[in-house]
């Protein structure tokens, strides 16, 4: 029989699927797989995430954003952690997230072990394009419109388009 | 006396990062072109969230040795320190110059920054080895891409070459302050969680030979090295960097948002 303490606990769980990435509000914080730990003592909730980038300044909102959710559903009190180690990685990110980034027109990041390397002019790279499927595709630029993305154009629909780079 | 090497060596580590960070922002608005305008952002906002890492620890540990004091926080060592207090080395603070001489410096430390938190992973200290392991990653990306346009520029046109000749002349003196030990980097190794620096340097060196190359540039000689900014004999431009990043704190005290 569960207890108590894991019915609240799920009941947390479930709440914060409904806490959104503030720069790609597709994707629950859940998706993300920046969510560490959850705890709960009577009315207090322990949560635990974990940075994607040192400098991504959505952590400041996700933060309160968890916090107004979790007190506006009756709990009292709310702390919220942040860990650095182990570092976050886009192998984290559920496959349900993969597939609303897709949907949203943002490539999913491809499996780490693959590009996370100092290598050069990274011309093993394959990021299948989110619009029309096609492998064919180029890089623009390593950095794109935030810390998480990189900056591609597909070479036979042209569109350009982000990939949620590997991390 | 542990606890004070530890503060001063997170300071240290901050600092550079942070000044660092504020000299690339510049550019924001001003790249060359869009993409790659975006592209030194984004380091210099990783680069920012490294500082703000080292930060917080360095206050904390402040405030858990003084505990009668008044606290202190990431944003007062970032905003109410003055230019002798922030040991920064000196190739930090140099002004930007043209964007091969801003590729080459971001090229320089982010080689050595990722030899530095590949030691610093192992740390004795758990927020440290934390911090590195989190910073890697983006370092990974930053070394890759600063390469790339050493080599772009370096092997592209002949006033691209040119300029970026005279980038390593620029800056070559200022490349070794990093890998002499300050008083406060001997006590971190003594202590047993801070990485020497000196023993990064023939990896690094090797990095930049291996990148030269391809670039068709000529590694300088060693020679006589600029030093001083570790231990607070900073140039004039880190005033001038400090005057315009603490003027809001500095007139308008605990000013938020
Ligand atoms: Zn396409």
């Amino acid at each position: 029989m569960a207890s108590v303490t894991d019915i609240s606990t799920a009941h947390v769980w479930d709440l914060l699927e409904a806490v959104t990435d503030p720069e790609v509000p597709v994707l629950s914080i859940l998706d993300l797989g920046i969510v560490r730990d959850v705890k709960v003592e009577n009315n207090h909730a322990h949560i635990v995430i974990t940075p994607t980038y040192s400098g991504c300044p959505a952590m400041d909102v996700i933060s309160m954003s968890i916090r107004m959710q979790l007190l506006s559903n009756g709990f009292k009190e709310v702390s919220i952690t942040q860990v650095l180690s182990p570092a976050w990685t886009t192998d984290w990110m559920t496959e349900a997230g993969k597939e609303k980034l897709r949907a949203y027109g943002i490539a999913p990041p491809n499996p780490t072990q693959q590009v996370c390397n100092t290598k050069l002019f990274a011309d093993d790279e394959a990021v299948q394009c989110p619009h029309c499927n096609s492998w064919n595709t180029r890089r623009l630029s390593e950095f794109g419109s935030t810390a998480c993305k990189s900056l591609f154009q597909c070479n036979d629909c042209h569109e350009p388009f982000d990939y949620f780079k590997c991390h | 006396m542990s606890s004070q090497a530890l503060i001063n060596y997170s300071l240290y580590l901050a600092d550079n990062t942070l000044i660092l960070a504020q000299r690339n922002a510049e550019w924001c608005g001003h790249g060359p072109i869009l993409e790659q305008d975006i592209a030194l952002t984004n380091i210099s906002l990783d680069l920012l969230g490294q500082s703000r890492s080292f930060y917080q620890y360095a206050a904390t540990l402040i405030n858990e040795a003084n505990p009668s004091a008044t606290p202190v926080s990431e944003d007062s060592l970032a905003f109410r320190r003055d230019v002798y207090d922030f040991k920064n080395i000196l190739i930090t603070e140099l002004p930007n110059g043209d964007w091969g001489n801003t590729i080459l410096r971001q090229f320089f430390f982010s080689a050595y920054q990722f030899l530095l938190y590949q030691q610093m992973k192992q740390s004795s200290d758990a927020t440290l080895a934390a911090i590195a392991e989190k910073s890697l990653k983006e370092v990974t990306y930053h070394l890759r891409w600063s390469s790339e346009w050493v080599i772009r520029l370096g092997d592209g046109t002949e006033e691209s070459h040119d300029r970026m000749t005279s980038a390593v002349e620029n800056l070559w003196s200022f490349t070794g302050e990093v890998f002499e030990a300050a008083p406060f980097e001997k006590d971190a190794v003594e202590a047993g969680f801070g990485i020497d620096p000196a023993s990064l340097k023939s990896a690094w060196l090797e990095k930049v030979t291996e990148i030269f190359t391809e670039a068709t540039l000529a590694v300088p000689p060693s020679g006589w090295m600029q030093t001083g900014g570790k231990t607070g004999k900073h140039s004039e431009y880190l005033g001038f960097i400090l005057a315009e990043m603490q003027f809001l704190q500095r007139a308008y005290p605990d000013a938020s948002w």
